[in-house]
């Protein structure tokens, strides 16, 4: 077994209220490709972070090749030889190519020509296959391009070390190939490449070691030959407790919300869903498992009419609510909590006052022709803050100094209050304690006794199997599975989260694009 | 080593002292930079103030002219709030006063023997028309290709007043005007009327009635709630529910027509006829003035006024060969020093000390 590259021990970094990572280790090998795999908020981003000297750990040690470093800034790490290609690009768009990878380099291009510059990226682009063109401006480029670019400018400052943050998440298939394929060059030329990622099916394929993240700390290192979904899975989710909620078992009604082959594109303009297909019924929660990037915010925009329906159909009792505007679905009774609450969900400068009344502001209740009627107003933000149980000093402060427990129970208390036949919520727990997970899980419970049907979009496997009655699966655009709650296993969900038992296969790696 | 250093902390809210504070520290270290400028040119600072007060604010004369140069800011300044309130930075309100006022002139000068009660709402109405729609001309771009509307405003300024002097250079110039620049004079008809034998004149009340129905609108309407929310997040205002396009047009559409009837009462009110440079700048000084008033309409009234008085005290003190630019230069001197002090009405400074090397 040959020496470590890079060893991290005991690494811990703590952010205000988070343990990010807690006691991590982790053992680079030159020419191997490694894999670090874990659900959102694992802790694997910030891992790679202090490693490409971007934080500064709370603890733990960095050597590189046996000896102890410490990274004031990423210009240390890039020095020794580790460069980080993050998952937002960090180009000068209206630069050239050229320009963009001998940004930031000091004292060699005043007398270095730019021919022999020129010569020196095109060599290497060879070398690993990443050809570009280096006089094109980078805004000109393709994603998968622009990638290319930021790999081959860490190439060229000297990295042995090339981590990348879930680099295929903006690639086609077909882009996603080509990289894996120059990713094995790379490591056959003795580099190593850390691949930050959350898909099976991508470490199954590529990766010769996978170290497995849980809740910021170490689940496991798997070995070539020992890397398997199921594996990887139970490490990646571990085990589930028990429900603790009492569910209401009384009997569910009809349809309410069908989804018929709908097809949609995300915000790049790709196809985000393809063909989905489900049902909710009255009095009953489908929780919607997935790995989120899979079309969850798509469909749940195409349902409250915010992202086009390319097309299919969504039926809203019966009715077809397709490309509808938001309003008239507000109106029918559809209830959406949307991911990003702040921004989305509530106006961080307008108060609760304001906030509470976003989406019927507009009905006679609170507003005449021309006025609103303020009294009416404040009488509603009253009640909603005091049954939702809302921790607010003012109703007339801004809704931005509240924390994120506060700020879903007043979204929840504002979507709840219009009687929803529909309510969408998008991981509603993310990001929130214990305490104000269990209050946001009991509203959706109650709210569930009401009648309403709801459609529940969550990563958190443990959030669905306590609170779904119905557990489906999405991967890729496409419901992959469907259960009733009592009859879904645990690992098997997890398995068809992460696109293992789907028949296509996503990448094909074993045939470089281009030799 | 020990080391102090600043930092600045986000305040959750702005504070609120600071909101008044801010502007009128601005104010006098603008007129502290302005007194140093006097001083190397070789002028009392202290006299030349005085001047300027007394001739602008010290005086039944100097308080009339003060009033006139206001009005049009007024208008102008509430105009800008509307489209502000909603993030849409229209800085194109000298453009939208020249259209207005070409606009409202061409029916004195086409029809010069109408009826004094179809005249003015005439005048009126085309005035605030044509600032509307040459607002709209970027409002469109806007809301369907997300065109940058403070490159378009700004740039149809320049063709607004251009087109203007076209025209009093050419087509619509008086014959007998021994080749001046300007239009025949209005009928007695098309002249907003005076407060008694003042120059002020009815266009005043054209701003305080605004000022009073933009205060309501932003404070107490499902509008100007609408506007609101649209200005703070666009995407909470769609996910609301809110036309945003709409709403884009509209506000455009209501800033230039304030604007425009800034135009008109000017032509109608003071000049009595269209001609070259009807406006020294007002529609700028009504971006300053906004952001001072922070877009408040009751506020901008005080605000035009002192602004006015700048430009009146100005004036004044070019018989004394001072420039009539200090006045500008005093205007520019207090955004800066207000935007400067944004920081720390939204920041709170923290100084402390540092032990050895980060």
């Amino acid at each position: 077994m040959n020496q470590s590259l890079i060893q991290l021990q005991g690494i811990v970094k703590k952010f205000p209220g988070v343990l990010a990572n807690d006691h991590v280790d982790l053992d680079i090998k030159p020419g191997e490709i490694h894999a670090i795999l874990g659900e959102n908020g694992s802790g694997k981003s910030t891992l790679m972070c202090v490693l490409a000297g971007l934080y500064k750990p709370d603890g733990g040690k960095i050597l590189v090749n046996g000896v102890e470093q410490k990274f004031r800034s990423p210009r240390d790490a890039i020095a020794s030889g580790i460069g980080m290609v993050h998952q937002h690009f960090k180009l000068v768009e209206p630069f050239t190519v050229a320009e963009n990878i001998t940004l930031g380099e000091q004292g060699n291009s005043f007398f270095l020509s730019n021919k022999d510059l020129k010569a020196r990226i095109n060599e290497l682009g060879k070398r690993y296959g990443l050809e570009i063109n280096l006089n094109a401006k980078v805004w000109q480029l393709s994603v998968g391009e622009k990638q290319r670019v930021e790999i081959v400018r860490m190439l060229y400052r000297g990295s042995k070390v090339l981590i990348l943050d879930e680099p295929t998440a903006v690639l086609t298939p077909q882009e996603a190939g080509e990289l894996f394929g120059n990713l094995r060059r790379m490591a056959a030329a003795g580099c190593a490449v850390v691949l930050i990622t959350h898909k099976l099916n991508e470490v199954e394929t590529i990766a010769d070691r996978v170290t497995v993240l849980r809740q910021g700390k170490l689940a496991g290192v798997l070995e070539h030959g020992q890397i398997n979904a199921k594996e990887m899975v139970s490490l990646m989710v571990g085990r589930v407790v028990a429900s603790k909620y009492d569910r209401d078992s009384s009997p569910v009604g009809g349809v309410v919300l069908e989804l018929d082959k709908v097809k949609a594109s995300n915000d790049m303009g790709l196809p985000s869903l393809r063909e989905m297909t489900l049902c909710v019924r009255e009095g009953e929660i489908l929780g919607l498992a997935g790995v989120s990037g899979n079309g969850q915010r798509e469909m749940a925009e195409v349902i409250a009419g915010l992202r086009h329906v390319e097309s299919g159909k969504v039926l809203l009792n019966d009715r077809n609510i397709s490309n509808l505007s938001p309003r008239t679905i507000i109106d029918l009774g559809v209830a959406y909590v949307p991911e990003d609450r702040l921004g989305i969900g509530l106006v961080p400068d307008l108060n609760a006052l304001e906030n509470l009344i976003l989406k019927n502001y507009h009905q006679p209740e609170y507003s005449g022709r021309w006025l609103l009627k303020s009294q009416a107003v404040e009488r509603n933000a009253e009640t909603l803050v005091k049954q939702y149980q809302v921790k607010i000093s003012s109703l007339r402060q801004p809704v931005k100094v509240l924390s994120g427990g506060n700020l879903q129970k007043l979204l929840l208390a504002r979507e709840i209050s219009s009687s929803p036949k529909l309510m969408v919520v998008i991981y509603p727990a993310r990001g929130l304690d214990i305490g104000a997970t269990e209050a946001v899980h009991k509203l959706l419970l109650e709210l569930k006794s009401h009648k309403t049907a709801i459609l529940l979009i969550s990563e958190d496997l443990d959030e669905i199997f306590k609170l779904a009655d119905r557990v489906g699966v999405i991967f890729d655009g496409q419901l992959t599975g469907d259960f009733p709650v009592e009859q879904a296993d645990l690992e098997e969900v997890g398995l068809l989260m992460t696109g293992s038992c789907s028949a296509r296969e996503r990448v094909n790696v074993d045939e470089p694009a281009h030799i | 080593m020990n080391r102090l250093i600043f930092k600045l902390e986000k305040r959750l809210t702005p504070s609120p002292a600071m909101v008044f504070i801010i502007p009128l520290i601005s104010v006098l270290l603008a007129l502290l930079l302005g007194a140093i400028f006097l001083v190397l040119t070789g002028e009392k600072p202290l006299t030349i103030y005085a001047l300027m007060f007394e001739d602008s604010l010290g005086s039944k004369y100097g308080l009339t002219e003060t009033m006139v140069k206001a009005i049009p800011l007024m208008l102008t300044s509430l105009g800008v709030s509307l489209a502000f309130k909603m993030k849409l930075w229209n800085i194109g309100a000298e453009g939208q006063l020249y259209m207005g006022a070409m606009a409202a002139s061409w029916l004195p000068l086409t029809f010069p023997y109408l009826p004094v009660y179809l005249m003015l709402p005439g005048m009126l109405i085309l005035g605030m028309i044509a600032g509307g729609l040459w607002a709209l001309l970027t409002a469109i771009p806007r809301a369907i290709w997300k065109v940058n509307e403070i490159i378009t405003t700004l740039m149809l300024n320049y063709v607004a007043i251009l087109w203007v002097d076209f025209l009093v250079y050419g087509p619509w110039r008086d014959p007998k005007g021994s080749n001046f620049p300007i239009t025949a004079p209005f009928a007695e008809a098309a002249r907003l009327p005076g407060l008694g034998n003042s120059r002020i004149h009815a266009g005043l009340f054209f701003a305080l009635a605004l000022a009073v129905i933009l205060a309501i609108v932003f404070k107490y309407s499902r509008w100007g709630y609408t506007i609101n929310v649209i200005g703070s997040s666009e995407r909470a205002a769609r996910y609301a529910g809110m036309n945003i396009k709409r709403n884009i047009l509209w506000v455009m559409f209501l800033s230039g027509a304030i604007s425009g009837l800034a135009g008109m009462a000017e032509v109608s009110g003071i000049i009595g006829k269209l001609q070259h440079g009807i406006s020294p700048g007002y529609g700028y000084t009504a971006i300053i003035i906004a952001w001072l008033s922070k877009l408040n309409p009751l506020a901008i009234l005080i605000v035009s006024v002192l602004f006015g008085a700048l430009q009146v005290g100005g004036y004044a003190v070019q018989v004394e060969g001072v420039p009539a630019a200090v006045a500008t230069m005093l205007q520019g001197a207090i955004l800066f020093f207000v935007l400067g002090g944004e920081v720390l009405t939204n920041y709170r400074m923290k100084l402390f000390g540092q032990k050895g090397e980060e």
